[in-house]
């Protein structure tokens, strides 16, 4: 096969997976449809990996594939939108771990979701995820600003779906509807910045703009990059459009794994990797990224200390993730940004499918005693690592990537952006980027030993039970990537495997003279995190720290953090309330009483004349002629009259 | 002058009407009867729209099909021609109403018991009446079939409506007379001022295209026509006629006024307005396109607030066609084509969303959104059908809305980059009150037990819906199949427009 057939074979595949099982899903096993959709996504995998083949057959700086045009989307005027992928370095590296990681989520859901009650919604739910797989190919493959657009607004589209996936329970709709609409007004703002690179490139496909992206004024690239930046808060979660990911975890937890942790919220990442050109030329705003990043990473960890949701804990570890990479980015360590989205997106799928595991456990165990408890409730958990081992382990090797702990994976990547921070010159950046690895590593150890130390606090952690195979196994693959990628693709630091793939992609950035030396940044990383880890442990293991009294004394800091900054609550006084009012003032008082009543009013005046000129109606026809035939000299006599 | 041998318009036109007269010696005790002869009518129809589609030359600006023939003359020189003619402009418009027309009647088949027969006739006239207007080119023929579009429609709504309908269908007639008078006093007027420069009178479209309207002129008749027009748009504030003769209207009624009726506005601007009146158009695009936008938000917002379902999709218009008119007055190839693409997709999904909305009604009799929820799990075709539909209509890429949208903003941002900004703040609110309809019928627990058991969609109502939707993915996935023929009849008006307009300066 050709690489231009090879990359339509990998983009298409899933999306017949979504054909085949509309159309014949509902004749087959439930075993059939989970893995006809989790072969398409596994085949797309296979076929992505024998493209990534032939780009590593090419020399390291022509490793950049272009298909030529499949068909033209659109051409109005001088706007046209050729549909072709673009396969290198970046792209590649997603198409895999999109496919890759994905693949192992759709094996796992086939376990989680086996307990839906009705065939269709677990024919639904994969049809749902092969979507997503396709959209989201498409967003990493497009060659042009308009399909990535169209990826973008799709993935979009199947996160809503899938938080609303259980849509009975009308805080899952409401969730689902949240996430759309807050990602819409990020949406507007990337549009705006593609109109904007039309209007001054005359074109939207990447090569076009980024060639001539140096000819044009700095002032100019900072407004399309700002814009294009929006686009990335919302889809990514950044401040200030982060709030729709925490009650993205309605959804089922595979989808929080696969589409709020691992792949979909990488996307803002990666359109400002792919856009680099553009950024690099425009200071202002990577260092606007890099401190929405970095403030986002410590906002959002504080959020993470202190809540008691196994899957919302995540999702704010998830922020604050996301905002690493994004101040990775933002200081022109794109290499290390996209290393971080790799390593975070195999540990964290890894801990949300470990959380999907626990739950399971729990859920098994109130069936066993008829409680009633909320499986995500970690204040209900503890003491399962003897009744969940498989999980308990392999938790413990995400949350020891997550911490950062020395030699694993996250230790690697999460090191490797705060060294770009510190050799950019920037060290507030740096320090509080290293404050949240504290804080990050902390929260990661305590979630951990809030699950699986000490004794179980329920009757149902108590009869906990272990999850099957078909759930343990994608677990223990991703625990070996979790705990091994970064030793295998990112040592030695700068010059690992990783750096020598994807370099050539990105323009390096300057480095600051006289720097630290990397290995010094390592062992300072090494000591933040083990000292985080070790907090941890002395007030949940230990119990030498008491965090209830702690908690008590810093009761005003408690609650704000507690209460998530408040921030759902302001977003709700400033423009939720205000729009609802607003729209039924404008409908009941504007719309039919101002404008309508102005109508209505002419007519009722004109019904008054007419009773008057009721007498006129003498029922002769040649008179109305006459009087028409007036009554048109009149007007244009007027006509006549204005004109002149 | 024609490529296929035939009168092709003549017989697309006429012949609902002839199918109409059929219908007419059917006896009235036998309605299935008349159901179906009306559908075969009007799909036959359809295929005839469909010879015109496949026939038209797309690398041409011109007129095709042209028929030609003196009407009525004066001194040996014909003054009102017969006159028809489809360019890239009208094309379009053409297919989506026989299609809307035949899916209209075959919907109808579920839903209207009494006084069928007047009914479906009434149908086929319409559908010869539009057909008229999007292929006139003579100005009185236009103004003739423009007129009477009104009085099909006025029985339509008057007859099979809902409660409120006498107050309805008369607020719809009154007030858009009250546009179209001004409109025959300004034809008038312009044909007697050209008498001069076409030698002798006429009202060939043709011949008015050449002739230079003095500037003073142009922006009196422009504001008459355009008055005309907006309210058939309708732009905001002419537009509080249209939520309640949607919601009062009969679906079909409702499907044919959304999808095709109101496109006679947008598209009066196209054929009359702005080529006749090009230096006024430039002069006074900012204020519509101003309006154009005010329509957008309001009407996004206002269908937010509403809590019957008709309403809300008859507010969702209002904003939809704000859309068009932003992009046909943005007065770009890029902005004009998504107006006039827009027009189309607008047919294509809120017609399937009136579709929807009749079937559901059909079922329980409200279309209050209080009275539904959770409706998923009784009805998942009709769910699915529903989504897709709510998507393309809030612009989701992949669907045919985004296109139009996408074009008329970026045709839009080159006009004026913040008349882009406040437009596409609009695509916002359509997420919000769309997917607040979709959350309110379909998710949540059914709290209605009368709602348990309904049925899902039957053959008929999914065989009423596939075409509709089949086209709004192909539009939103090869946008270009449609976009191109349109490129040189629009290029050419905008560079007419743009010459116009310079040659003042």
């Amino acid at each position: 096969m050709t690489t231009e057939a090879l990359l339509w074979t990998t983009l298409l595949l899933p999306l017949a997976g979504v054909v085949l099982n509309i159309a014949v899903g509902r004749s087959l096993s439930r075993r059939a449809v989970g893995w006809l959709a989790s072969g398409a996504v596994g085949a797309a995998f296979l076929v992505g990996l024998v493209a990534v083949g032939r780009l590593l057959a090419l020399p390291a700086e022509e490793r950049v594939y272009l298909t030529p045009p499949l068909y033209t989307w659109a051409v109005a005027g001088g706007f046209e939108v050729p549909v072709q992928l673009l396969f290198d370095q970046l792209s590649a590296l997603m198409v895999l771990v999109v496919t890759g990681v994905g693949f192992l989520i759709h094996v796992y859901s086939i376990g989680y979701m086996a307990g839906e009650p009705a065939d269709y919604d677990f024919r639904r739910y994969f049809v749902y995820l092969n979507l997503f797989i396709f959209s989201m190919l498409l967003l990493v493959l497009g060659a042009n600003f308009v399909l990535l657009y169209v990826g973008w607004e799709l993935v979009g589209l199947c996160s809503y779906l899938l938080i609303s996936f259980w849509y009975t329970d009308p805080q899952n709709a409401a969730a689902g509807r949240k996430a759309f609409v807050v990602n819409r007004v990020g949406d507007f703002a990337f549009a705006l910045g593609i109109f904007l690179i039309w209007s001054v490139f005359g074109s939207v496909v990447y090569q076009d703009v980024f060639e001539a992206a140096h000819s044009v004024a700095p002032a100019v690239l900072t407004a399309i990059t700002l814009l294009l930046f929006v686009g990335c808060t919302g889809k990514s979660a950044q401040l200030p459009l982060y709030v729709w990911l925490p009650d993205a975890m309605a959804g089922p937890t595979p989808v929080s794994a696969l589409i709020h942790a691992a792949t979909m919220v990488t996307a803002g990442v990666y359109l400002i990797a792919r856009a680099s050109p553009l950024f690099d030329a425009a200071t202002t705003t990577s260092a606007v990224v890099a401190w929405v990043g970095v403030l986002t990473a410590l906002f959002a960890a504080t959020i993470a200390l202190v809540q008691v949701d196994i899957k919302r804990m995540l999702a704010y570890s998830t922020i604050s993730q996301l905002g690493y990479m994004f101040l990775g980015v933002g200081v022109g360590a794109y290499t290390a940004a996209i290393f971080h989205l790799l390593t975070h997106a195999f540990f964290k799928a890894l801990l949300f499918l470990g959380a999907g595991s626990v739950m399971h456990a729990m859920e098994h165990g109130a069936h066993h005693t008829g409680e009633h408890v909320n499986p995500q409730d970690m204040r209900l958990m503890g003491g399962l690592w003897s009744r969940a081992r498989w999980t308990g382990m392999t938790f413990l090797v995400g949350a020891a990537a997550l911490a950062g702990l020395p030699l694993t994976s996250g230790f690697f990547s999460k090191d490797e952006i705060l060294a770009g921070a510190f050799l950019s010159g920037r060290t507030l950046l740096y320090g509080v980027g290293a404050l949240t690895a504290l804080l990050t590593a902390f929260y990661s150890f305590r979630q951990f030993f809030l699950v699986f130390a000490g004794e179980p606090r329920s009757e149902a952690a108590r009869h906990a039970e272990e999850s099957p195979p078909v759930m343990l196994v994608p677990l223990g693959v991703l625990a070996v990537l979790a705990l091994g990628a970064g030793l295998v693709l990112g040592w030695p630091p700068e010059q690992g495997l990783i750096h020598g793939w994807l370099e050539p992609a990105f323009e390096v950035a300057p480095k600051a003279e006289g720097a630290a030396n990397p290995l010094t940044l390592l062992l300072v990383s090494s000591v933040i995190a083990l000292a985080g880890a070790g907090l941890a442990y002395l007030a949940y293991v230990q119990r030498t720290i008491d965090v209830v009294a702690l908690s008590a004394r810093f009761q005003p800091l408690y609650r704000l953090l507690w209460n998530k900054y408040y921030v759902d609550e302001l977003y709700g006084l400033l423009f939720v309330r205000p729009f609802f009012a607003l729209a039924r003032f404008l409908a009941d008082v504007v719309d039919k009483l101002v404008i309508d009543g102005a109508v209505n009013g002419v007519a009722t005046v004109t019904a008054g004349v007419h009773a008057l000129a009721r007498r006129l109606q003498t029922g002769y026809v040649r008179a109305y002629a006459l009087s028409m035939v007036l009554g048109a000299l009149l007007v244009l006599a007027y006509l006549t009259y204005l004109a002149q | 002058m024609n490529a296929i041998g035939f009168p092709v318009l003549s017989t697309l036109i006429f012949f609902p009407l002839l199918g109409a007269l059929f219908i007419a010696f059917i006896p009235a005790e036998r309605p299935k009867t008349i159901a179906q002869v009306a559908f075969g009518v009007a799909l036959v129809d359809f295929l005839l729209s469909l010879v015109v589609v496949f026939n038209f030359d797309p690398t041409k600006a011109t007129f095709q099909f042209v028929e030609s023939r003196p009407w009525i003359t004066m001194f040996d020189m014909p003054v009102i021609t017969y006159k028809l003619g489809v360019d890239g402009i009208s094309l379009w418009l053409i297919p989506l109403t026989t299609l809307l027309t035949a899916v209209g009647i075959l919907f109808s088949w579920g839903s209207i018991t009494q006084r069928v027969k007047e009914y479906y006739i009434l149908m086929l006239v319409l559908c010869t009446a539009m057909l008229g207007v999007f292929t006139a080119l003579d100005v009185f023929l236009f103004y003739i079939f423009w007129e009477a579009v009104l009085i099909p429609m006025y029985f339509l709504i008057g007859i099979w409506g809902g409660e409120r309908r006498l107050y309805a269908t008369i607020k719809f007639v009154l007030y858009t007379m009250a546009g179209s008078a001004l409109m025959l006093a300004a034809i008038i007027y312009l044909a007697l001022g050209m008498m001069d420069q076409t030698r002798g009178l006429t009202f060939d479209l043709l011949a008015w295209y050449q002739v230079f309207i003095p500037p003073r002129v142009q922006l009196l008749a422009f504001l008459a026509f355009a008055l005309a027009f907006a309210i058939k748009v309708p732009l905001f504030p002419f537009h509080t006629w249209l939520p309640d003769a949607h919601v009062e209207a009969p679906t079909a009624g409702s499907v044919i006024l959304a999808g095709v009726l109101l496109k006679m506005g947008t598209y009066g601007f196209l054929r009359l307005a702005m080529p006749l009146f090009p230096v006024a158009v430039k002069e006074v695009a900012p204020v519509i396109a101003g309006l154009a936008i005010v329509g957008i938000l309001y009407g996004a917002a206002v269908a937010f607030a509403q809590r019957d379902i008709k309403s809300l999709i008859a507010y969702s218009s209002v904003s939809h066609l704000g859309f068009v008119m932003l992009g046909l007055f943005a007065l770009n190839a890029e902005g004009m084509s998504g107006g006039i693409l827009q027009m189309v997709n607008h047919g294509l999904s809120t017609g399937a969303l009136f579709l929807l909305v009749g079937m559901i009604y059909d079922r329980r009799h409200t279309r209050l959104m209080k009275d539904y929820g959770g409706l998923w799990r009784v009805m998942p075709v009709y769910a699915a059908l529903f989504l897709v539909v709510a998507l393309a209509s809030l612009g989701l890429p992949g669907l045919n809305g985004f296109v139009g949208e996408f074009l008329i903003l970026l045709g839009a941002f080159q006009a004026n980059p913040w008349w882009a900004v406040f437009a596409t703040f609009g695509v916002v609110l359509a997420a919000v009150y769309m997917l607040w309809l979709f959350g309110n019928v379909f998710f949540g627990p059914i709290t209605n037990p009368e709602n348990e058991q309904l049925p899902d969609l039957n053959r008929r109502e999914v065989l009423v819906l596939v075409p509709l939707v089949a086209l709004i993915v192909l539009i939103g996935v090869a946008p270009n199949l449609f976009l191109a023929p349109m490129q040189p009849s629009v290029e050419a008006l905008v560079d007419h427009v743009t010459r116009a307009a310079m040659a003042m300066r």
